[in-house]
Formats: structure tokens, C-alpha cells, sequence
């Protein structure tokens, strides 16, 4: 047993540590994440250029990573600097069109795409998707596709032929109006009215499937590194802040709820590794939806805990707290919430 | 044992339903039922309707422009107003200020200030809290020193609620600065014009702006705005504290928003059924309800005790912890509805595309907004302290 990461794996977290803080330094997100095109161009071509894309495809693909942990060390990153950019859209890219095995070297080298895969009536669950080929030309609309402002290149998972199929469209052809959203990132509504898609996965539920589980696990990381970060941020603040001529750290009330999110977020680390280890097995899908479930109930009940333990300073823009906490609230709403993995995980227990 | 109001009370709830169903005009209404903030325009609106029919301070005396209602006329009326989404009535001048007057204020004060409240020709904003008094107000800074015939304040308030549109302010100021804090502070009503003020905007979690910092520096203010006697601010404040605390549960708030969240669930879709017939989403809105339910009559239970004349204890404590998050909880389940409708940041520019249900765009914001209620008027830990002081009395 070997609970370390490996050294390849803790010099890509500290160069992305280190890069991140630098470009995408959390004092600055404000001015980036939340007005067009709510992410910083700069910093999406630096990620490229550090190779961060490349830890998330399979060798197979030209990649140079894309197992469970290489996910999740990036995405932890990612979270630990609150960094709007994008990154997820192209870790469900690289899946899907590795998968279809089409090339990716656009991709890592930082093409931006996004994968259209929810819609209004269907935010979840993929049989409930209504968009629909024919003849090459797809006709729906996609909502809340995350990364979708500032797309160049889309995946559609849309209805073909009585199955659910994948097509890669050219973002012009599209109709796309982008948006940012409440926790600091882009993303857009995507119509699509006889536009042109080539299809690249004739029946993609599997692949669809495969990689929405490791975008879920990709969330899990980030959020995980995002809590860890609000902890730090709450402690010193108990240490500091006086009232009554004490840190308010030394009353008992807020002590044991401190340790409470503590003991939670150790639980979130170790759910983050099991689902973590278990990608590209046959229980990965469970041990993401144990993950997601968890992860988006503790990250909360973290963010609601370290808002109400700050007072008034927690709810403020300026304060990077409320920025984390919003990110931690929303995180839950992509890919599935708490309840949908939660009923995932019911509905298996009475075929085992 | 009867749960219904009296005859007269019934009368009473249907008559205000009526005015409601008559007077608040439909687009203000629409604003605070979608979750935005009312504008100033609409306060002010709302306020002189309310003031034309008297009810804008039902429970001031008739002396003074009120209806002398009791607890439980203004507990009808304010759910009645949450019901029917109209903008909250701004509290510090009817609420605090005006009762204040009335108890400690000098007649001359009284017929100052009072009309003024009621017209709309004064805003006033509430200046306790300080950046290093908060919890513990008593530990306030701001000073008032005595230079003949005026006192000069310097020092900072902060977290004051839309002062932004306030022209006056009510402050607690230290006046002494040995013995124990809280016998060293004086109630201070402040000119937001006069020479020395800044008033400076702080913006919340979710993008809006309904609270400031204000800065004071030599501030020069008349004595004869002196509330009270110097040095009696606390008790002031205490008076005042106990006078806020009648309706602070608010339910009515609470029952609003069930209604929506009800409405909305029936109308999203997840797994191709309607989200309400998701078990685990049922269970939430079934649990929260019994909360609220049962809140509903711990409310209900400490206006009759009040209005019979007895002295209320821990009670108002308990029904703020348990109604500002039943209210949170509420606030969770409308945004959780939406699911990924709920991430788009709210503007105009997006209400064509109808991303989530029409009325529901600020689903997110209300959220985390809301989390400020469990924190103001009293965080709900300071409440757990008072219970926790009167066990252990008891
Ligand atoms: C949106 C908003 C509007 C407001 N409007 C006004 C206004 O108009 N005018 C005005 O004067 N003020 C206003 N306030 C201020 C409000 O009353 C204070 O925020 C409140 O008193 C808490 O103070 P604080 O924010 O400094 O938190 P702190 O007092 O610093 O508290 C931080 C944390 O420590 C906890 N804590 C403190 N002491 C103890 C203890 N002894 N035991 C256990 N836990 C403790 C608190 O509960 C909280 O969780 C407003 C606040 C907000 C957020």
C-alpha cells in the first residue's frame, strides 16, 4: 500500500501550482472570470504551453497521462487557485475523441472546444436527450454548456439513427450565445437548426458515459482542492479575527465545527482517491457517484460553515472566500448533483 | 386550545389581503416574487401607498401616525406582505428609530423626526456595527467628543444597509472611554450631509450592492441630536433589539417561498419525470415543510404569550435560528431545482433565452445572498449564546 503520489505526478501539481498562483492569481479573478469572455486567454495558452492537456489523454491518444490521478492532480490545482478557465470542456474532449480515434493534437496544443451533451428538460441524465441528426444536419439546443463562450470546435451528442451519437461541429456554424456564470467562468447556450456535424461516434453511450464519470471526478478534485484551500482561509481567520477580546478561534461552538469540516474533507480526499483508483475498471461509475455525492454535499456544507464562522466578511466580493464558496455551491449542479448520483447509487444496490 | 385567530383577527387577515390584491402595484410585486431586489423607486413607492392608508407603522401609536396594533395585527400583516411579495417595509426608521424616539426622544425630537419617517422625507440607516465590532458591539470605537454646543465624530460604521439612499443616520458613538464599555455609549442621530462623511459601497457574494462603510472625520453634529442622555446608548440599543424581535422568524418569507419552490419543481424535468416526483428531492421539500410548519406555530405561540402581556424569554432566540435556515433551506432547494439553470450570472440579456423557468434567473443569487441572515441581527451563534446564558441561569 502507497498512499504517495508518484514523483512525475508531484512535479506537474508543483508546476501548476506555481503557474497558476502566477497567472491566475485569486485577487485577480474578479476582473477575469466574471466579464467577457470570463477567462483570461493568456492563461489558457500558458496551460497549454505547461502541457497541462497533455497529463489528461492516454499515451494511445498522444497524450501523456489521462488515468484517474493524472485527473485528479491537475483538477486539484485547478480548484486550490479557483482558476476559471475552461479546463474541463477539454478533458471531456480529449475522452470523446480518443475514443472515436480521431486526433487531439489540436486539442492539446489548445484548441478550444466544448461538449454540448445537457439540455433544459435533460441536464443529466442522457436518455432524455432530444437533439437529433439527420442527414448529417442536428437540430436542438444544448444548455449550460460549460466552456461554450469562446468555443471554436463543439461535440454534440445528439440522436441518430435510434441511437445516441457524436458529432464534432464547427462552432461558426452553430448558433452560440455565451454568458458567464455566478461562480466566475464561461458558458453558453448552444442552438443548433440544420447545422452541419460530422458524426465521429455512431452509437457514443459508452463513451458518453466513460466520460462524464471522469469530468465528475474531475470536479470532485477540484473541489476538494478548493476546500482545502476555504479551511486554510477560515483557520487563520479564527486565529485573527477578535471579538470579546478573544480570536473568536477560542470559542468552543465554532472550534468543533472548524474540526467537523476537517474530518469531512479528509473523508472528500479519500472518496477523491478511491474513484480515482478505480478509473478505467469496471467500478469506476460507482465510485464516482460515491464521490460526487459526497464531495458535493461536504463542499456545502464547508462553504456555508466557513461563510456563517467569517460573519459578515464571508458574504463580501472582495473577500476571496465568497468566490470559493460560490464555486464549491455550483460545482454540485455540473455533471450531475448530489441527488442524481445519490439515486445512481440506489438504483444498483438491488442488483448486487 | 384554538390555532385559528379570533373573528376580529380573521377580519383583520382579509382585509389586508384585499389592500394587497389593490395596492401593490403588479410590477414591484413581480421584481420581489422572481428574487431581485426591489429598486429605490419601488421602496419609496410601496412606503407612501403603505403611509397614505396608515400602515406603514400599523403599530405606532395613533398619536403618532400609526394603528396601534399589537403583535399579532403585525404578524398577519407582514405575512400577509410576504405573501403577496411586496417589498420589505426598510425598518430602520418605522421599526428602530421611530419606537426609539418615542421612549427616549424629547417631544421636540418626536415631532421632528416622526412625520419625516412616515412622509419618505428621511432614510435612515443604521450605523452599529464597526470593522472591529461586530458580535461584540459593545466594543465600539467610533467617538463623539463634546466641543461646546456640538460633538465631533471620528471613526468608521460599517455593514450599513442601503445607506446608499439614506440622507440620515443613527449611530451608537463612545462618549466615555473608561469603565465598563457598554456604559460609555451614546445614541447619535447624524446628518449623512454634513461635511466629513464618506460613504463608501461594499459589494456582496452575489454582485449587488445594499451595504456600505461609512467613514467619519471630525464630523461636527449638534448635541440637541443626542438621543436619550449621554452614555445611554446601550440601553437604547437594548430597548430597540427587544422591539425588532417580534417578527423574526419570518415565516411569511418562508411560506412565499415553498410556494415557488413547489411550483418550480412540478415544472423542471429531471430523468424524464417532473423533479418532484424524484423521491430524494420530494424528501427534502416534505422535510422542510414540517420545519416550517412547525415554526409557523413556535411563532405563533410566542405572539400570543407577547400579546397577553407576558414576558418573552428565549423564544424570539429560537424562532431566529429556526427561521432564517428553514428560509436558507428554501433558498438551497430553488437553486438546486434548476440544476445547471441555476450557473448563469443573472442579467437582462439572458432573459430571451429562458435558460431557467421565467421568475426563477435569480435562484443562485438569492442563495447566497441569503446567507446573510443567519449572520445579521445577531448571528445565530450569538444566539445559541443567549439561550446558553439562560439555561444555565434558569
Ligand atoms: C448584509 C448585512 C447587512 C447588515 N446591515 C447592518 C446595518 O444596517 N447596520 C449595522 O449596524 N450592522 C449591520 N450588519 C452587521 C451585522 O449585525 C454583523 O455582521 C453581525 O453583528 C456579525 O458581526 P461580524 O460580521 O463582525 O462577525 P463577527 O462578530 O466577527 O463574528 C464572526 C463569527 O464568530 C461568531 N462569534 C462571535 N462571537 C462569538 C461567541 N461569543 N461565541 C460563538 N461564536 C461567536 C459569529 O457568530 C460569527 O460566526 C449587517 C450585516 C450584513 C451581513
Amino acid at each position: 500500500m502507497n498512499f504517495e503520489m508518484s514523483d512525475d505526478r508531484r512535479m506537474l501539481a508543483d508546476s501548476l501550482a506555481r503557474y497558476l498562483a502566477d497567472a491566475c492569481p485569486v485577487e485577480g479573478r474578479v476582473d477575469v472570470a466574471y466579464t467577457a469572455p470570463w477567462h483570461s486567454e493568456e492563461a489558457w495558452v500558458g496551460l497549454a504551453e505547461l502541457g497541462a492537456f497533455y497529463a489528461l489523454a492516454p499515451e494511445e491518444a498522444g497524450g501523456m497521462g489521462g488515468s484517474g490521478f493524472d485527473i485528479s492532480v491537475v483538477f486539484e490545482a485547478l480548484g486550490r487557485a479557483l482558476c476559471p478557465e475552461p479546463v474541463l470542456a477539454t478533458l471531456l474532449g480529449l475522452r470523446l475523441l480518443a475514443d472515436a480515434g480521431r486526433d487531439v493534437e489540436e486539442v492539446l496544443a489548445g484548441q478550444r472546444l466544448a461538449v454540448g451533451i445537457g439540455e433544459l428538460d435533460a441536464p443529466y441524465d442522457l436518455d432524455g436527450i432530444t437533439c437529433h441528426a439527420e442527414g448529417g444536419l442536428l437540430t436542438g439546443r444544448k444548455s449550460v454548456v460549460y466552456g461554450g463562450a469562446g468555443a471554436e470546435r463543439l461535440l454534440i451528442a445528439a440522436q441518430a439513427e435510434g441511437k445516441l451519437a457524436l458529432f464534432d461541429v464547427n462552432a461558426e456554424d452553430a448558433q452560440i450565445s455565451g454568458y458567464g456564470t455566478i461562480d466566475g467562468g464561461p458558458a453558453a447556450e448552444v442552438f443548433l437548426d440544420g447545422t452541419p456535424g460530422e458524426l465521429i461516434l455512431g452509437d457514443a453511450r459508452a463513451a458518453l458515459e466513460e466520460a462524464l464519470d471522469a469530468g465528475a471526478l474531475a470536479l470532485c478534485a477540484e473541489a476538494l482542492g478548493a476546500m482545502e484551500v476555504v479551511q486554510g482561509i477560515l483557520i487563520d481567520y479564527l486565529k485573527t479575527r477578535k471579538q470579546f477580546g478573544q480570536p473568536i478561534g477560542a470559542f468552543q461552538a465554532l472550534q468543533h465545527r472548524a474540526i467537523d469540516l476537517g474530518i469531512e474533507i479528509e473523508q472528500a480526499r479519500s472518496i477523491v482517491i478511491l474513484a480515482a483508483s478505480a478509473e478505467g475498471g469496471p467500478e469506476f461509475g460507482k465510485r464516482v457517484a460515491q464521490a460526487k455525492f459526497l464531495v458535493g454535499k461536504i463542499a456545502r456544507q464547508v462553504s456555508e460553515e466557513a461563510i456563517q464562522m467569517h460573519g459578515g466578511i464571508g458574504i463580501t466580493w472582495e473577500y476571496p472566500l465568497a468566490h470559493y464558496a460560490k464555486r464549491l455551491v455550483m460545482i454540485d449542479a455540473q455533471l450531475g448533483d448530489t441527488d442524481w448520483h445519490l439515486e445512481r447509487l440506489m438504483g444498483a444496490l438491488a442488483a448486487e | 386550545m384554538d390555532l385559528n385567530f379570533s373573528p376580529e383577527e380573521q377580519a383583520f387577515q382579509a382585509e389586508v389581503q384585499a389592500f394587497l390584491a389593490e395596492a401593490l402595484p403588479a410590477e414591484i410585486a413581480g421584481r420581489v416574487g422572481r428574487g431581485e431586489e426591489p429598486t429605490r423607486e419601488d421602496m419609496e413607492r410601496w412606503h407612501a401607498i403603505l403611509n397614505e392608508k396608515g400602515w406603514l407603522a400599523g403599530t405606532w401609536p395613533e398619536e403618532f401616525g400609526g394603528q396601534g396594533w399589537g403583535p399579532i395585527e403585525l404578524h398577519i400583516f407582514e405575512e400577509e406582505c410576504a405573501k403577496a411579495s411586496a417589498p420589505r417595509i426598510v425598518p430602520f426608521g418605522t421599526k428602530m428609530l421611530g419606537p426609539v424616539l418615542m421612549k427616549f426622544g424629547t417631544p421636540a425630537q418626536q415631532a421632528e423626526y416622526l412625520p419625516r419617517i412616515l412622509d419618505g422625507r428621511d432614510w435612515w440607516c443604521q450605523g452599529y456595527s464597526e470593522p472591529g465590532a461586530g458580535s461584540d458591539l459593545a466594543s465600539l470605537k467610533t467617538k463623539a467628543e463634546r466641543d461646546g454646543d456640538v460633538y465631533v465624530v471620528n471613526g468608521q460604521k460599517t455593514w450599513t444597509t442601503l445607506g446608499q439612499y439614506a440622507n440620515r443616520i443613527f449611530c451608537l458613538v463612545r462618549t466615555k472611554f473608561e469603565g465598563k464599555p457598554q456604559e460609555g455609549i451614546s445614541f447619535l442621530l447624524i446628518d449623512l450631509d454634513t461635511p466629513g462623511i464618506e460613504m463608501r459601497p461594499i459589494r456582496l457574494i452575489e454582485g449587488g450592492y445594499e451595504v456600505n462603510e461609512v467613514f467619519f472625520t471630525d464630523v461636527r453634529v449638534p448635541v440637541g441630536n443626542l438621543v436619550g442622555e449621554e452614555n445611554m446608548g446601550w440601553t437604547i440599543a437594548k430597548y430597540l433589539l427587544g422591539h425588532e424581535r417580534t417578527n423574526i422568524a419570518g415565516t411569511g418569507f418562508s411560506v412565499q417561498a415553498l410556494r415557488q419552490v413547489k411550483a418550480l419543481a412540478k415544472q423542471v424535468k429531471r430523468g424524464g419525470k417532473a423533479l418532484i416526483e424524484s423521491p430524494l428531492f420530494a424528501a427534502r421539500l416534505a422535510s422542510v415543510e414540517a420545519e416550517l410548519e412547525a415554526v409557523k406555530i413556535t411563532n405563533l405561540r410566542m405572539l400570543s404569550k407577547a400579546a397577553a402581556g407576558g414576558q418573552l424569554g428565549a423564544e424570539p432566540s429560537m424562532l431566529k435560528i429556526k427561521g432564517t435556515v428553514i428560509r436558507q433551506e428554501l433558498n438551497d432547494l430553488a437553486r438546486r431545482a434548476l440544476g445547471p439553470a441555476a450557473a448563469p450570472f443573472p442579467s437582462e440579456d439572458l432573459d430571451n433565452l429562458a435558460i431557467a423557468p421565467k421568475g426563477h434567473a435569480h435562484n443562485a443569487s438569492g442563495y447566497f445572498n441569503n446567507r446573510k441572515i443567519s449572520i445579521y441581527g445577531g448571528s445565530n451563534e450569538i444566539q445559541r449564546n443567549i439561550l446558553a446564558k439562560g439555561m444555565m441561569r434558569g
